[in-house]
């Protein structure tokens, strides 16, 4: 079951990773990367069982951490002139 | 003093659990590593009701046993609504009133409209607050307020 | 008494990749931004929670439990703050949702 699981996991991250590659605005990207940052904390936490390294779930807490920390500190530029830019280029290619 | 009581309170609890050693060297290192961090939340003027919310801590559990209850609830009707495929979805965004008096209570009520799958906090302006929701039925469903209700109740 | 942790276990492990693949589907499937999301959030919260309430059946030591259930905390605190981020910054930059008025699909090629 375990070993289930993971595979699903990596199934999950796969589909967030062509979101990410396809995603037709910026904002899809970083939703994309999110959802693949909180599953590898459980693939990793997962890992560790099947691996049976229970050290394992610190390197899973460390990454829910950094995780958190990239997101917020792209969105810190989200005011910045090329964030706006991006946006408005995305809506007038629209058909 | 008593916010910074919970802060040093809390430290200890996560550096005894993620360290797991009990040798002298260890623990010395951790009081010394939760002294700094201790001063440096006063240096930045962050340790108080908003950070340490003790004054909401009895009340608090029997809020997060109801949030779950709905939490299950709102990813049944999502998950349902996925393999329902774009059709059966009626995206919305509208605003809803929020009656909390506090910062700190207006903050739990957004997160909590942003935590269950389903409702998006958007924007929060004085006492209104943006929310963009995936059917229309969940914003009846806050319109008729019982989470705020509970939430104006959490915080008096 | 073994076995019937042990099936609760699976069973947890099996509802929560359910619902993480569920999510993901959504959000390949969902038509804009603002709707992935929601598909999103579903993996977020009682996904990711089944599954690690599914670890913390199988482990033996209490340190262990007590870390799933720290990480358990952190995404359950962390992914909204991340979420509400997010879409704030999408909606003051003049990204507009794609409403119900329109017939959802008409967006897709």
């Amino acid at each position: 079951m375990l070993i289930a699981a993971t595979l699903a996991i990596l199934v999950v991250m796969i589909l967030a990773i062509i979101r990410g590659v396809i995603g037709p605005t910026l904002y899809d990207r970083i939703l994309a990367v999110n959802m693949f940052g909180t599953k590898t904390v459980l693939l990793i936490s997962l890992l560790g069982f099947v691996m049976e390294r229970p050290q394992f779930l610190d390197i899973a807490i460390v990454y829910a951490l950094i995780n958190f920390i990239s997101v917020i500190g792209v969105l810190r530029y989200s005011d910045s002139f090329a964030f706006k830019q991006s946006t408005h280029e995305k809506e007038s290619e629209e058909p | 003093m008593r916010h910074t009581i919970n802060l040093f309170l809390m430290l200890v609890i996560f550096w005894l659990l993620n360290s797991g050693h009990n040798s002298a060297l260890m623990l010395s290192l951790g009081a010394a590593s939760i002294a700094l961090v201790l001063y440096i939340a006063h240096r930045m003027d962050v340790v108080d009701h908003e950070s340490q919310p003790v004054h909401l801590s009895l009340k608090l559990p029997g809020y997060f046993v109801w949030l779950l209850k709905n939490l299950v609830h709102a990813n049944i009707a999502v998950v349902k609504h996925i393999w329902l495929g774009n059709g059966s979805i009626s995206p919305t965004l509208t605003t809803v009133k929020a009656s909390q008096k506090t910062n700190v209570g207006k903050v739990i009520y957004a997160n909590s409209i942003t935590i269950t799958p389903g409702t998006v906090t958007v924007d929060l302006v004085d006492d209104r607050i943006i929310v963009h929701a995936l059917l229309r039925k969940n914003i009846q469903a806050l319109k008729t307020g019982e989470m705020d209700r509970r939430v104006s109740r959490l915080e008096n | 008494m073994e076995i019937v942790i042990e099936i609760t276990s699976a069973l947890c492990l099996l509802i929560g990749s359910f619902l993480c693949v569920s999510g993901g589907v959504g959000i390949l499937r969902f038509p804009d931004f603002y709707t992935r999301i929601h598909a999103v959030g579903v993996t977020d919260t009682l996904g990711a929670s089944m599954i690690l309430v599914g670890l913390m059946l199988q482990s033996q030591e209490s340190l262990v439990v007590a870390k799933l259930l720290l990480i358990l905390l952190m995404t359950l605190f962390i992914n909204p703050t991340a979420t509400h981020a997010l879409a704030k910054a999408a909606f003051h930059n003049g990204l507009m949702p794609l409403l119900s008025k329109r017939s959802a699909t008409d967006k897709e090629p």
